[in-house]
C-alpha cells in the first residue's frame, strides 16, 4: 500500500496494463518523452519504449481516429486528449466512429479504446480547458463514461477501462490530480464500471455527485450533520451507465435526493439521473429531486470561477430546501 | 555582390504545380502511349481485369434499376469509375486493408465481399457490414474524410506488427476539402505508415464543381503539404491506375511511407439514387466528352488488338453478372429480418444496465 495522488494512481494503472498486455499502446500530444502535460505518463516511454508510448501530431481528430485504426490489428490504445475542451475537434472520431464501431460492424469488430482526458474547474486554466462535457458523451450510445473522484478508484477504474472491449471515455478532474493523497494498493485490482460507491451512509437525504463535486458533497454532509441532517453521499463513478440500483436503494431509505454536478444545468447528467429516479422511486419521495449545477452560461473567465462553480454551500442550501419542502 | 533575387511566390507555386502531370499508359483509342511504364500483367490478368470492369458496369446498371424498383436502398452509382476503383484494387494483396467511402462498394466485392451482403448494406441490414473471415476491411464510410484518418491508424497498426500489407482508402474530390483528409495523410506521413490514399476526382461533389473546392490546380499536389509523394493519373485508364497503385504499394511495403493518388475520372450517373438530378448542374456535352474516354471502351480496344477479348466473351460476362445479381438479390430477400434485441446485442460486449433493462422489454415484444 502506497500513498498516492490521483495522477500517480493513473500512471500506475497505465504502467500495470502496459506490462500485462503487449497490445496496450499509449499515445497523444506530448505523452512520450515529456511524460504528459500533467505527468500522467511520466516514465512510461522510458520503461516501455517508443513503440508502446508515443507522441502524435497536434490534431485531435487524427489522434483519436488513429486509436480506432490500430484496433484493427488487435491493439488496445489508451488515447489522450490533452484537455477535454478539445473534444469538439475529435467529436466525429469519438461519437461518430469509435462509439458506433462495434454496432456498425454487426459485432464483428471490438473497440477496446480508452480515451483519457483532463477536465474540470478551480485551477484557473485558460479558455476551453476546464469545461464539463461529459453530458455529450453520456448521450452517445456505444460509449461508457467514467469519472473517478479519488486515487484508489482512478487506478481500479482505469485498469478496468483498459481491459474492456468496449470504448471508455475516462475523464480526470484536474483539481483532483494532486489535491490529496490516499492509500492505493500496489497490486493490480479493478473497480467495476457502472457501479456507484456509497461514500457515506445517512438516513435523511441522498446526495448524488461525481468528479470534484464528491468532495464538496462530503463537506456539505459534514456541515449538515452539525444541524442533525444525516446525508448519504453517493459517488456515481460512472456517469454512463448510471448505477440506478444503488441510487434507488438509497432514495427508498432517505426519501429525498439532490443531484450535484459541476456542469451547467442544461448539461452534465443530473437531469437524466433525476428523471430516472423519479420514474423508479416516485412513491418513496417526500420532495422533488433537486439539482445543484453551474449556471447555463459558457464556462467562466478564470477570475469568475469561484463565483460560478458550484460548491458545498450551494449543496447545503439545496439540501435544506429539499428537507423543508 | 550580385543583386538579391526577388522571391516570387507565384512562380514557386507554378513550378510546383507543373510537376503534377497526368500519368497515362493507354489512350482513349486503346493505344499504349507509355510503353516503358507498362505494368507487368499476364494475359490472364489483363482479361480478368476486363471481366471485372464489365461485370461491375452491369452491376451498376442493375443496382440502379433495383433501386428504382425499391429492391435496393442507398446506392451511389459507379459507372465510369471502373478503372479507378477496380484497377487500384487489382494491385492489392488479398489481405490488404480497404477503407472505402460510400461509393466504393465494388472494391470490397472484388476483395472478397459477397454480393448478397453488398445488397444488404444498401438496404440497411447489419449483416451487410459483417466481413467474411480473413477479409480486412471496414464498411463504406458515410462521414467524408473519416476513412482517411482511420487509415492512418490501420497502417500504423500494420507497421507495428511488421506485416507486408498496406491500408488503402478512397475519397472523392469534394472530400479533399475536409480536415480529416489532411490529418489522415499527415499522420501516415509522420509515422511513415504503409497507406495509399486515393482521391477519385470525378469533377463533382453532388452539384459542386471541383473548381469550387480549391484553387489548387491538382488534388494530387495536396500531398506536398504532408511531404508525401502525390501522383495524378488518368482515372479512365486501367493500366495507369494499376501501375501507380502497385508502385505505391511497393513503396509502402518497403517502409517508405504513404502515397497520394488522384484519379481523374467521371461518374455518368447521379451522385446517389436519393433524388439527385445531374441535369441540373451538368451539360450533355460534358457527359459525352467523358464517355469517349470510357475505361471499358479503351481497354476493350486494347485487348481486342491483342486477340484477348471478343464480343462473345463480353456477353458471357454480362450474362454472368446478371445471373449473379439475380441470385444475390434473392438471397438478400431470404435474409432474416433484424430485431431490436439484435441491435442491442451488437452494441457492447459487456451490455450496460440501461440496455439490459430495455433488452427485456424488447425481448418480450418480439416474443409476441
Amino acid at each position: 500500500m502506497a500513498q498516492m495522488t490521483m495522477i500517480q494512481a493513473i500512471t500506475d494503472a497505465m504502467a500495470t496494463e502496459l506490462k500485462n498486455d503487449e497490445n496496450v499502446l499509449v499515445f497523444g500530444e506530448d505523452v512520450g518523452v515529456n511524460g504528459g502535460v500533467f505527468r500522467a505518463t511520466e516514465g512510461l516511454q522510458k520503461e516501455f519504449g517508443e513503440d508502446r508510448v508515443f507522441d502524435t501530431p497536434l490534431a485531435e481528430s487524427g489522434l483519436t481516429s488513429l486509436g480506432l485504426g490500430v484496433t484493427l490489428e488487435g491493439y488496445r490504445p489508451v488515447v489522450e486528449i490533452q484537455f477535454f475542451g478539445f473534444l469538439f475537434e475529435a467529436m466525429d472520431g469519438v461519437a461518430g466512429q469509435i462509439a458506433r464501431h462495434r454496432a456498425r460492424s454487426g459485432a464483428s469488430k471490438e473497440t477496446p479504446v480508452v480515451i483519457r482526458a483532463p477536465f474540470g474547474g478551480g485551477v484557473h486554466t485558460p479558455e476551453l480547458h476546464a469545461d464539463s462535457l461529459e453530458g455529450l458523451m453520456a448521450q452517445t450510445p456505444g460509449l461508457k463514461v467514467v469519472i473517478p473522484s479519488n486515487p484508489a478508484d482512478a487506478k481500479g477504474l482505469l485498469i478496468e477501462a483498459i481491459r474492456s472491449n468496449d470504448p471508455v471515455v475516462f475523464l480526470e478532474h484536474m483539481k483532483l490530480y494532486r489535491s490529496f493523497r490516499e492509500d492505493v494498493p500496489d497490486e493490480e485490482y479493478t473497480v467495476e464500471i457502472g457501479k456507484a460507491n456509497v461514500k457515506q451512509e445517512g438516513d435523511d437525504i441522498t446526495l448524488i455527485a461525481y468528479g470534484a463535486m464528491v468532495q464538496e458533497a462530503m463537506k456539505a454532509a459534514e456541515a449538515l450533520a452539525e444541524e442533525d441532517i444525516s446525508a448519504e453521499v453517493i459517488d456515481l463513478r460512472t456517469v454512463s451507465p448510471v448505477d440506478y440500483e444503488t441510487l434507488v436503494k438509497s432514495v427508498e431509505k432517505t426519501n429525498r435526493a439532490v443531484v450535484i454536478q459541476e456542469a451547467q444545468r442544461q448539461a452534465g447528467v443530473a437531469a437524466n439521473v433525476a428523471s430516472e429516479l423519479s420514474e423508479r422511486a416516485i412513491l418513496s419521495l417526500e420532495a422533488p429531486i433537486m439539482r445543484v449545477t453551474a449556471p447555463d452560461t459558457v464556462y467562466p473567465f478564470t477570475q469568475a470561477e469561484s463565483i460560478w462553480l458550484p460548491n458545498k454551500d450551494d449543496i447545503i442550501e439545496r439540501a435544506k430546501q429539499v428537507m423543508d419542502f | 555582390m550580385a543583386p538579391k533575387k526577388k522571391f516570387d511566390p507565384v512562380k514557386v507555386l507554378q513550378e510546383i504545380e507543373s510537376k503534377f502531370e497526368m500519368f497515362q499508359i493507354l489512350d482513349m483509342d486503346g493505344k499504349i502511349v507509355n510503353e516503358q511504364e507498362m505494368p507487368d500483367l499476364s494475359d490472364e490478368e489483363l482479361v480478368e481485369l476486363m471481366k471485372r470492369m464489365v461485370w461491375t458496369r452491369v452491376l451498376d446498371q442493375r443496382s440502379i434499376s433495383l433501386n428504382r424498383q425499391g429492391r435496393l436502398g442507398f446506392y451511389a452509382p459507379t459507372a465510369g469509375q471502373e478503372a479507378s476503383q477496380l484497377a487500384s484494387q487489382f494491385a492489392l494483396d488479398k489481405s490488404d486493408y480497404i477503407l472505402p467511402g460510400y461509393r466504393d462498394v465494388p472494391q470490397l466485392i472484388w476483395q472478397g465481399f459477397p454480393l448478397t451482403q453488398a445488397f444488404l448494406f444498401s438496404r440497411g441490414h447489419f449483416k451487410g457490414n459483417q466481413f467474411p473471415e480473413g477479409m480486412n476491411a471496414l464498411s463504406p464510410q458515410i462521414i467524408i474524410g473519416a476513412q482517411y484518418v482511420q487509415t492512418a491508424g490501420v497502417a500504423l497498426g500494420i507497421k507495428k506488427r511488421g506485416k507486408d500489407l498496406v491500408a488503402i482508402t478512397y475519397t472523392g474530390d469534394g472530400g479533399t476539402s475536409q480536415g480529416d483528409f489532411y490529418e489522415g495523410i499527415n499522420f501516415a506521413s509522420a509515422y511513415a505508415a504503409p497507406a495509399i490514399f486515393v482521391i477519385q476526382n470525378n469533377n463533382y461533389a453532388i452539384s459542386t464543381p471541383r473548381e469550387l473546392q480549391t484553387a489548387a490546380k491538382t488534388l494530387a499536389q495536396k500531398a506536398v503539404a504532408s511531404g508525401v509523394p502525390g501522383v495524378l493519373v488518368d482515372g479512365m485508364d486501367p493500366l495507369a491506375v494499376y501501375k501507380v497503385t502497385k508502385d505505391a504499394r511497393d513503396r509502402a511495403v518497403a517502409g517508405e511511407g504513404p502515397t497520394v493518388i488522384e484519379t481523374l475520372c467521371y461518374r455518368y450517373g447521379p451522385h446517389t439514387m436519393a433524388g439527385d438530378d445531374p441535369t441540373r448542374y451538368r451539360t450533355s456535352d460534358e457527359d459525352s466528352d467523358w464517355e469517349k474516354k470510357d475505361p471499358l471502351v479503351r481497354f476493350r480496344k486494347f485487348l481486342e488488338e491483342k486477340g484477348l477479348w471478343s464480343e462473345e466473351k463480353e456477353n458471357e460476362v454480362m450474362e454472368q453478372a446478371k445471373e449473379d445479381v439475380k441470385a444475390a438479390i434473392k438471397e438478400a430477400d431470404a435474409t432474416e429480418k433484424q430485431t431490436v434485441t439484435q441491435l442491442m446485442d451488437n452494441m457492447y460486449e459487456d451490455m450496460p444496465a440501461n440496455l439490459k433493462e430495455q433488452y427485456e422489454v424488447y425481448k418480450e415484444k418480439e416474443s409476441k
